[in-house]
């Protein structure tokens, strides 16, 4: 009889793996109640050190071409395709779904990655405009990226909505820490692994584990998070984070939808130029 | 050089006619107030009591936003879009009749001069007017899906620099969307929204669809706090909005924040130099430089920092100070004591953290509150007159050797709501403006404003635009 090679779980801080400052982990259980793995609980300082990765990713990652950021987010898709069984088992321990559903999860994800793949370099023709001033001006609008922003998913089903809101943030520009469900973290550890070995810049996205209450606090006091993807949070972790974020205007968001281009635009603001005409 | 005086030239203050009282305009109606209590507004020009205006509290705050409630379920929301349209253009139309009485009492009770008030504060309202009417029926290519829906009741509050301005960016978005207002306009520039209610009685807008509270920050608490409101709208300081998003944080109601700015005007040394000049001018004095957007922070590229500061002292030289209602002020008062004591303050921490004031000669009057225009060199980044709106015709000169820099110190800021650059090279314009972290940035030009241009601020200038196809996404849901 073999024994399984049992995986450490640890945290994606600007393309490395460390464990976390604190020392801290806390234990997880499968869908049975058994001993599942023992991941990260992330520290402040983790998070201080994601946004700092995460604001030095963001000027090269936003001015990259819209199509290259395209191409990086289809190589997500590539790798987590040879990544399936993975996602599959990891998904049927925590979830307790079946292997058939938690297939159809995976499949869903990566097919969440290649329809954003497709927006990055079309989301700007949708969300801008030229506005017909009354004067000798040209004068248009653009989006642009909001910056850095923290991701809050929901938690079941677990990959899935991971991807769904990772994937419109990064697509436009932005780079993103993303905090994993704190009973279901597996698949976030995995899918930074795929992350890494997929032309993804370090530090455009970061991926904690840990106490959700904790890192609620932390990312709405934070002044450097720009925006949230809240969907995940409770209605009182809601409340927290965008009174704490009040501070910093950070822009707030939830969602109901899995695809759509507004979990692209709500991460964008525009930006309108004026230029005179004249010879 | 023989120069020549300008003669006087005063607007007739008799082109409007200012009622001693004022209601409350609720429900279609003016009302007296619940309490009955009164406060005075007066012409900052001279200090003298223009009108008695009624102080809104809770009592009369849940009259005003009952009759929009009732307004947006009973009629609002079940008309047409093109019907609601309709309306709009008769208001844009009305404004435009009435647009000198308009202009002459926007300047009695704000002190900014006629020639603004005529050319620019009141034309815009009504374009805005204008612009937004046509959308009411074509809200399906607003970009928020194919049948977008209002939110309700908007409670819309507005500060004193461009007091019908601002009313007209609030009250024509939220009603061509289909929303029902509660607006409440400045303590210290309330007579333009309540002659503005007067043309929604004479377009015959339905009664509760507009309702205007006058009072104080109370009253505009009570007003964003109210349960029956769906929607928030505020223009005004970065310190109140964040209140506000404090405020609301454990509600649905979504808010579109326009607050403060800390604008850099970038000039480069291959720029048009006269053009930037005017650009620089009107960039800060505009409106005594009570502008949320406006350009405060000039930065200059240092090899041509002297030439540059010769010609616009110059040209800050031939401003003229004086009477708002005279067709020749360039510069006229600042809206308040309050106000005037806030620039003052400001503008001595320059003196003292070292910064060089300069201001031409210039006689200002002996009542009223006045400032002279008024540049600082030598400002460094870590200055307030370089960190903190001033709000007042106030600017703060630094310089930089290369684009990155002049970027970097841009950027420096937790506002991001507008920029100038001013360079006859268009590759570097467009490079600059693709690196501004900032909403709205003008190009050889500055302090332009469109009712299809959205406007509105990056980090903490704000959330959402208003204008343009950008505008609407405030006031219709699934916008968030």
């Amino acid at each position: 009889m073999r024994i399984d090679v049992m995986k450490t779980y640890k945290l994606f801080i600007n393309g490395n793996f460390p464990r976390s400052e604190s020392g801290r982990v806390y234990e997880i259980l499968d869908s049975k109640g058994k001993f599942l793995a023992n991941p990260c609980n992330g520290s402040r300082k983790d998070l201080r050190e994601s946004v700092v990765a995460a604001r030095n990713a963001h000027n090269g990652w936003s001015s990259a071409t819209a199509f290259n950021r395209g191409q990086v987010l289809y190589r997500v898709a590539e790798i987590m395709q040879g990544r399936i069984d993975q996602f599959v088992a990891e998904i049927v321990a925590q979830e307790g779904a079946t292997p058939a559903s938690a297939k159809i999860q995976v499949q869903s994800a990566i097919d969440t990655w290649v329809w954003y793949a497709g927006w990055c370099d079309k989301i700007d023709s949708i969300s801008g405009s030229t506005n017909p001033v009354s004067g000798p001006f040209y004068n248009f609008s653009i989006p642009e990226s909001l910056g850095v922003v923290a991701i809050f998913a929901d938690s079941k089903p677990s990959l899935l909505n991971l991807v769904s809101a990772l994937a419109p943030v990064i697509a436009t520009g932005n780079t993103a820490i993303l905090i994993a469900s704190e009973k279901q973290p597996l698949c976030a550890i995995t899918l930074a692994e795929c992350l890494a070995t997929s032309d993804v810049p370090a530090g455009v996205v970061n991926v904690l584990t840990g106490s959700i209450d904790q890192f609620v606090t932390w990312v709405g006091s934070h002044m450097e998070i720009d925006g949230v993807d809240a969907t995940g949070l409770s209605k009182k972790d809601l409340v927290e984070i965008k009174e704490l974020g009040s501070e910093n205007l950070k822009r707030v968001h939830s969602f109901n939808e899995a695809k759509s281009t507004k979990r692209m635009a709500s991460f964008m603001e525009t930006k309108t130029v004026w230029h005179t005409v004249g010879i | 050089m023989n120069t020549f005086e300008y003669a006087p030239a005063p607007e007739s203050a008799a082109l409007v006619d200012i009622k001693s009282q004022y209601g409350l305009f609720i429900n279609g109606k003016f009302v007296a107030p619940k309490a009955g209590k009164t406060f005075t507004t007066i012409n900052p020009a001279n200090e003298e009591v223009l009108a008695k205006i009624a102080y809104a509290e809770l009592a009369d705050v849940n009259l005003a936003v009952t009759a929009a409630r009732n307004a947006f379920t009973k009629t609002w929301s079940k008309m047409p879009g093109a019907e609601r349209g309709k309306y709009l253009f008769r208001i844009a139309r009305i404004l435009q009749e009435r647009s000198r009485e308009f202009a002459v009492l926007e300047t009695l009770d704000n002190g900014k001069p006629i020639r603004e008030t005529r050319d620019t504060d009141i034309p815009l309202a009504a374009a805005h007017f204008f612009y937004h009417a046509g959308w009411a029926d074509k809200l399906s290519y607003a970009g928020q899906g194919d049948n977008p829906k209002p939110y309700g009741v908007a409670a819309q509050i507005i500060p004193w620099n461009f007091p019908m301005l601002m009313l007209a960016w609030k009250i024509a978005p939220a009603l061509a969307t289909g929303n029902t207002v509660v607006l409440k306009p400045a303590e210290t520039t309330p007579l333009t929204a309540l002659l503005f209610a007067e043309v929604c009685q004479q377009a015959g807008l339905p009664a509760g669809v507009v309702n205007i509270v006058t009072g104080d920050g109370a009253t505009g608490s009570h007003l964003v706090n109210h349960p029956g409101v769906d929607k928030v709208a505020f223009t005004g300081s970065t310190g109140v909005g964040k209140a506000i998003a404090k405020a609301i944080a454990g509600t649905k109601k979504s808010a579109t924040l326009e607050l403060g700015g800390k604008g850099a005007n970038i000039v480069y040394d291959d720029a048009p130099i006269d053009e930037a000049v005017e650009g620089i001018v009107s960039g800060i004095f505009f409106n005594q430089g009570q502008v949320c957007c406006a350009g405060s922070r000039l930065l200059v590229q240092e090899n041509i920092e002297d030439e540059l500061l010769e010609k616009l002292k110059k040209r800050i030289s031939l401003i003229r100070v004086g009477n708002p209602m005279d067709k020749n002020t360039d510069l006229g008062a600042i809206n308040s004591s309050a106000q005037l004591a806030r620039i003052k303050e400001l503008a001595d921490s320059g003196d003292i953290e070292g910064a060089q004031r300069w201001s031409p000669n210039c006689v200002l009057p002996s009542s009223g509150f006045w400032y002279p225009p008024t540049i600082f060199t030598g400002v460094s980044q870590s200055h307030r007159i370089a960190r903190e709106e001033i709000f007042g015709p106030v600017l703060s000169v630094l310089t930089f050797r290369t684009p990155g820099e002049a970027i970097e110190k841009a950027n420096n800021s937790p506002y991001g709501l507008s920029a100038g650059i001013w360079s006859d090279k268009g590759s570097r314009i467009l490079w600059t403006a693709k690196k501004l972290r900032a909403g709205v940035i003008w190009a050889n030009t500055f302090n332009k404003f469109d009712p299809a241009s959205p406007f509105g601020g990056y980090k903490e200038s704000g959330w959402g635009r208003e204008g343009g196809r950008h505008g609407l996404a405030g006031y219709l849901k699934g916008d968030n």
